[in-house]
């Protein structure tokens, strides 16, 4: 076991520098570290200029995502024992405005992912003394998977499809629209598909899978859009045979 | 960006990098994709050539006899077989990855994956078979 381990860290001060630069810092070596600890270190004691999100350091909040040695991880959930001898090398995540260092804009994101309206519609609301709407166990294991997405943007950082064309809504989107149309108590699948089934949805994808790869959720962002392709293509059919069906 | 760039607190100059024309070459599985989706020309390849021989056929025996002699030149039987290896990885990266599109539910289970993949390969073969019993003599 070594003592000490390398990091290569991505800089990016737009104060200083027109694009970033990569800059080396030797810390400790803990086995029970992961690379969130060690980037912790250097702000607490060798350079407090280092800039990056963290805050749960267990995989449940999805603000820790960076590259570790090229692959999207949760740096909460990256051990640096897993990438010895170093160096090991982070970087923000690809295909988001880099703000600062290792701080990427999600602003992208939040947008789209507003327009698929992830929230339970109802065409009517049930009123508040009928109780509550319940599912079955079947019911609930349809979406569950789904609906474990903590927005890391993990997925989008592995899409290369993202990268080149950037107006695609992107895989987490995509399966938290899934999350609701699969959800027994939604009534607004028809509302989601005018973006899902659109130019910039599901037929964007080209099914890399990498998304699902990198999940740290399982959440298979990739089966999501392969099957919603399935269900475009049904309704699709659907308005060319009985166009008076699908309103 | 501009060569000037706006930066104040409140609007942060970023920085937006620009994808690589090689970022399929940056890991195996991008690689992979890219193989898998060129496959496709190898496809449409067999298909050109099915037009040809249909065409072959309807023009009569004489065609049909220099059809065959230009398959068996070396050349195309080179070309040949490189277009059914690609077409082989067509069809087993595209049997594979069937279960993610195909979720199959019987009484509230999801059907394995391995299973919906395997129906794919029986199929295959079962429809190859048909074909070689049709087409090969004895």
């Amino acid at each position: 076991m070594p003592s000490t381990v390398a990091l290569t860290v991505a800089r990016y001060r737009p104060e200083q520098e027109s694009e970033p630069t990569f800059q080396t810092y030797e810390v400790p070596f803990r086995k029970d570290w992961v690379v969130l600890d060690a980037l912790n270190h250097i702000k607490d004691n060798l350079d407090g200029s280092l800039s990056f999100r963290w805050s749960c350091r267990m995989g449940v909040c999805g603000s820790c995502g960076m590259k570790v040695n090229g692959t999207p991880k949760l740096t909460c959930a990256a051990f640096l024992s897993d990438h010895l001898p170093g160096p090991v090398r982070v970087e923000p995540l690809d295909y988001f405005p880099v703000v600062r260092d290792l701080v990427v804009d999600l602003t992208d994101f939040m947008r789209k992912l507003k327009k698929v309206k992830p929230w339970i519609i109802r065409k009517e609301e049930r009123p508040l003394g009928d109780g509550e709407y319940r599912q079955t166990p079947d019911q609930l294991d349809a979406y569950t998977q789904f609906s474990m997405c903590i927005n890391c943007m993990l997925c989008y950082s592995a899409c290369p499809i993202y990268g080149l064309e950037s107006s695609f809504v992107g895989p987490a989107v995509i399966a938290l629209a899934q999350r609701y149309n699969m959800d027994s108590r939604d009534q607004g699948a028809a509302e989601r598909l005018e973006i899902l089934s659109g130019h910039d949805g599901i037929w964007q994808c080209t099914f890399v899978g990498e998304c699902t790869k990198v999940c740290p959720k399982n959440v298979d962002p990739a089966g999501a859009i392969q099957q919603y392709k399935l269900t475009g293509a049904v309704h699709w059919f659907k308005s060319l045979l009985l166009p008076w069906g699908t309103r | 960006m501009s060569a000037e760039p706006h930066y104040t607190l409140y609007h942060p100059r970023w920085y937006r990098r620009r994808v690589s024309v090689w970022w399929w070459l940056q890991n195996r599985s991008y690689a992979g994709f890219v193989l898998r989706e060129i496959t496709s020309v190898f496809v449409a390849f067999f298909a050109v050539v099915y037009l040809w021989q249909l065409r072959a056929l309807a023009q009569g025996p004489e065609a049909y006899a220099h059809f065959l002699a230009r398959l068996k030149t070396p050349g195309f039987l080179a070309l040949n077989g490189v277009a059914f290896l690609f077409v082989l990885f067509h069809a087993v990266t595209w049997f594979n990855l069937a279960p993610k599109a195909m979720v199959v539910r019987l009484s509230g289970k999801r059907v394995p994956d391995w299973i919906i993949a395997g129906l794919n390969y029986v199929a295959w073969l079962a429809l190859s078979g048909a074909v070689a019993w049709i087409l090969l003599p004895g």
